[in-house]
């Protein structure tokens, strides 16, 4: 009797300390991602490390050539010039589509808020990436596009949208900007429930206007959310191509070809080159950690101003 | 009692197995993708026969849209779930025999004495190379002007003026004259008339698509070829001609059309969603496209004719382009695959393809079933059969190895003169050295 009651306690012991064990614990709530993580991002990643110092055509045996695939982009001038077309990407997308995220977070905090209304804020998110370029497609059509007759109706004339060199990219970038701004401002808003109502209180009492506590109390106390929205939405936004592959497929004359659409050309439209096209990868994930940690380091991610506060 | 019962029930569902197991071993079911919507109900009839004659083997149809086609062969070769036979295209086949992947039908065509000259002169020939063969052809397509004729009759024009009508790239002759007539301002005024105002077209005489990158089928070919030039030095070459001035000058007076003249939408301004929609927008007095294009015009909202291409300074040219099944060298059913391309090149399936209306077939005798098709139904659709029986009427498309970097290269290089970033003569050269770096 003695015996089974131990052995029950030592086996509820053990419950309670892996219970306890906060540490265990957190890794096994993570083990279901972290295993997709490995299987569809480490092992993959550190494998096109080692693909693109090869000649692979995916169907023979891959042959060792060194560095050669980087000497092959690096003196190919659509490389650089898809290189300048995403940073310009980047450049018309992150900043209007963050600003509009924190101006709709601010307004559902400060004027209304419902679920439905967030849910309709959410929407454009929801939609498949695809339908969303299909949508534009149809929508901007420069002869048969509702918004070019409208347009036309109101005198501003006629635009091409995807269809012009100058246009096609901030096109895009819209069309993104559009579609990721709702989800962006979802997140910045629960940033917001967090900061403390007696601080605005206690700034309303010293007299500090809306503007005044906006940019006093709001902005850095929002950063830790910010800070992520920001580097989440840099990194997706080096990586566009699902918006350019329906609606521009990289044209006219390559001024929509991005980093990504660059490698996907490599093996599926131009050549079946692997090796090329991994390199280019391993150049996009060398900038992308580059300017992530210039971000968390200049944002101060890991640390909230809260703090002082309390 | 309830134990017997389930012990019979157990003996009916083990011998329902077996029965159903035989039947699966006994029947092989191949794959075959195509990408033509259009042709899906005239090769489901073909797969439909073919059972009959072959209860052994069935055909099961998968329809692509054309994005994605490629993508999905390719990616299919890889991961070995690519299809048994697969509808193949001349742009594409060469990558596909230099990966490997493709079976060589030539022992098998000897094996089984079956005839290669039944169709159209020179469709065969397209799918060899160094004695391999890699399809047999299914059918065959040319260019020819489609027009709107309400609009032409509106501007007075006559359509027999096309048996006749001329183009040069100096001046466009009366193809370019009928152009002109047929583009209208928001004045009222035509392309002939000193007042036409180029920036407030309401009508356009002509309409391109894109700008065709590096074949042109149905954009620039049949005007560049006419003047004697060709895309390069022959099936299976490795020099191209994108520097030549005939070339050049004729790029250059089609992108002048809306450059300059305002004849034609500007590039930039051309529908995503595609020639016909442009066209069937009703704006539109004439384009030019393929053979397996007709269906979707004769569907416009108004009366379609379809007329004679221009006759250039060596006189008239289309491209003479050609599908065929090709088999994938992964397949487990390589005997049967056989069997139904043999079948998909035969008179059985091509005159029911022929039957349908939507292509010619490579079988003469099947195309013509075709053109009468259409006649019965009222539609004239000669010529794209005169272009292709016309002595010299047509050229091949120009097979090469390096299809999808030349494509890259002259995609972009041809864009940039139709958007008018630079002239023809500036950027096409220089494109051209790239294209051909490729082959040295």
């Amino acid at each position: 009797m003695a015996a089974i009651q131990s052995n029950m306690k030592s086996e509820s012991g053990l419950i309670s300390r892996l219970a306890n064990n906060e540490m265990l614990l957190g890794y096994l709530f993570i083990l279901p991602s972290l295993i997709g993580f490995l299987a569809f991002y480490a092992v993959p990643a550190v494998r096109s490390v080692f693909i693109s110092f090869t000649e692979w055509n995916l169907l023979t045996e891959a042959k060792f050539v060194g560095l050669a695939n980087y000497q092959d982009i690096f003196a190919d001038d659509r490389f650089w010039r898809s290189l300048q077309v995403t940073l310009t990407y980047v450049l018309w997308n992150i900043p209007l589509q963050t600003v509009l995220a924190v101006f709709i977070a601010v307004m559902m905090d400060r004027i209304h808020n419902s679920s439905i209304l967030r849910g309709f804020i959410i929407l454009p998110w929801l939609m498949p990436n695809v339908i969303v370029a299909l949508l534009f497609l149809w929508l901007l059509d420069p002869t048969l596009g509702i918004v070019n007759i409208f347009f036309e109706a109101i005198g501003i004339g006629r635009q091409s949208f995807f269809g012009s060199p100058d246009q096609a990219i901030a096109t895009i970038a819209g069309v993104n900007i559009w579609r990721h701004m709702g989800y962006n401002a979802i997140l910045i808003f629960a940033g917001l429930k967090t900061i403390p109502r007696s601080l605005y209180e206690a700034a309303t009492v010293d007299g500090a206007t809306g503007w005044k506590q906006f940019w006093s109390i709001t902005l850095p106390l929002l950063r830790p959310v910010l800070v992520f929205v920001i580097v989440t939405s840099v990194i997706g936004s080096f990586q566009v191509f699902d918006t350019i592959a329906v609606a521009t497929q990289g044209g006219p004359a390559g001024a929509t070809r991005t980093i990504i659409y660059y490698i996907y050309q490599e093996v599926f439209e131009r050549r079946i080159s692997m090796g090329t096209a991994t390199a280019a990868s391993v150049v996009l994930f060398l900038i992308l950690v580059t300017v992530t940690i210039i971000q968390t380091r200049y944002l101060n991610a890991n640390q909230s101003d809260l703090a002082e506060y309390s | 009692m309830k134990r017997r019962f389930s012990l019979i029930l157990t003996l009916m569902v083990i011998l329902l197995l077996l029965v159903t197991s035989v039947q699966a071993q006994d029947g092989v079911t191949i794959r075959y993708v195509l990408w033509d919507t259009s042709q899906l109900p005239p090769y489901q009839a073909c797969a439909d026969l073919f059972h009959e004659q072959n209860p052994g083997i069935t055909v099961s149809i998968e329809q692509l849209g054309w994005d994605d086609y490629w993508t999905a062969i390719t990616t299919g070769f890889i991961s070995g779930e690519a299809p048994d036979v697969f509808t193949n295209h001349l742009a594409k086949y060469p990558e596909f025999v230099a990966l490997g992947q493709l079976v060589d039908l030539q022992p098998l065509v000897e094996r089984d004495g079956v005839p290669t000259d039944v169709y159209y002169p020179g469709l065969a020939d397209l799918w060899t190379r160094d004695g391999a063969r890699y399809g047999l052809p299914k059918d065959w397509d040319t260019v020819a002007v489609v027009y709107n004729v309400g609009l032409l009759e509106a501007a007075g024009v006559d359509p027999a003026i096309m048996e006749e009508w001329t183009w040069n790239p100096e001046d466009g002759g009366t193809f370019g004259e009928t152009i002109a007539q047929l583009s209208i301002d928001a004045n009222g005024n035509n392309g002939l008339s000193a007042d036409f105002d180029p920036t407030n077209v309401v009508q356009y005489g002509y309409a391109g698509n894109g700008m065709g990158g590096p074949y042109g089928q149905t954009e620039w070919s049949w005007l560049a070829t006419t003047t004697g030039w060709i895309h390069n030095n022959g099936v299976w070459g490795n020099e191209y001609y994108y520097d030549d001035p005939r070339f050049t000058s004729t790029i250059q007076w089609l992108a002048d059309l809306w450059l300059v003249q305002g004849f034609a939408p500007a590039l930039d301004q051309q529908t995503s969603l595609g020639r016909p929609a442009l066209f069937q927008a009703g704006n539109v007095a004439m384009i030019v496209d393929g053979s397996w294009m007709i269906g979707t015009y004769l569907a416009s909202e108004f009366e379609v004719g379809f007329g004679r291409l221009p006759i250039g300074p060596e006189g008239r040219r289309s491209m003479f382009n050609g599908l065929a099944d090709s088999i994938w060298v992964g397949t487990e059913n390589l005997e049967e695959s056989w069997e139904w391309v043999k079948f998909t090149g035969s008179a059985d399936c091509q005159n029911i393809v022929g039957q349908s209306g939507v292509v010619f077939p490579a079988i003469p005798e099947a195309a013509a079933l075709s053109q009468q098709v259409r006649a019965d139904a009222g539609v004239d659709v000669s010529a794209f059969v005169e272009q292709a029986n016309e002595e010299g009427g047509t050229f091949l498309f120009p097979i090469t190895d390096y299809g999808g970097e030349i494509n890259t290269i002259m995609t972009e290089a041809m864009d940039s003169v139709g958007l008018g970033t630079g002239s023809a003569a500036d950027i096409l050269p220089a494109a051209n050295a790239e294209v051909n770096d490729l082959f040295q």
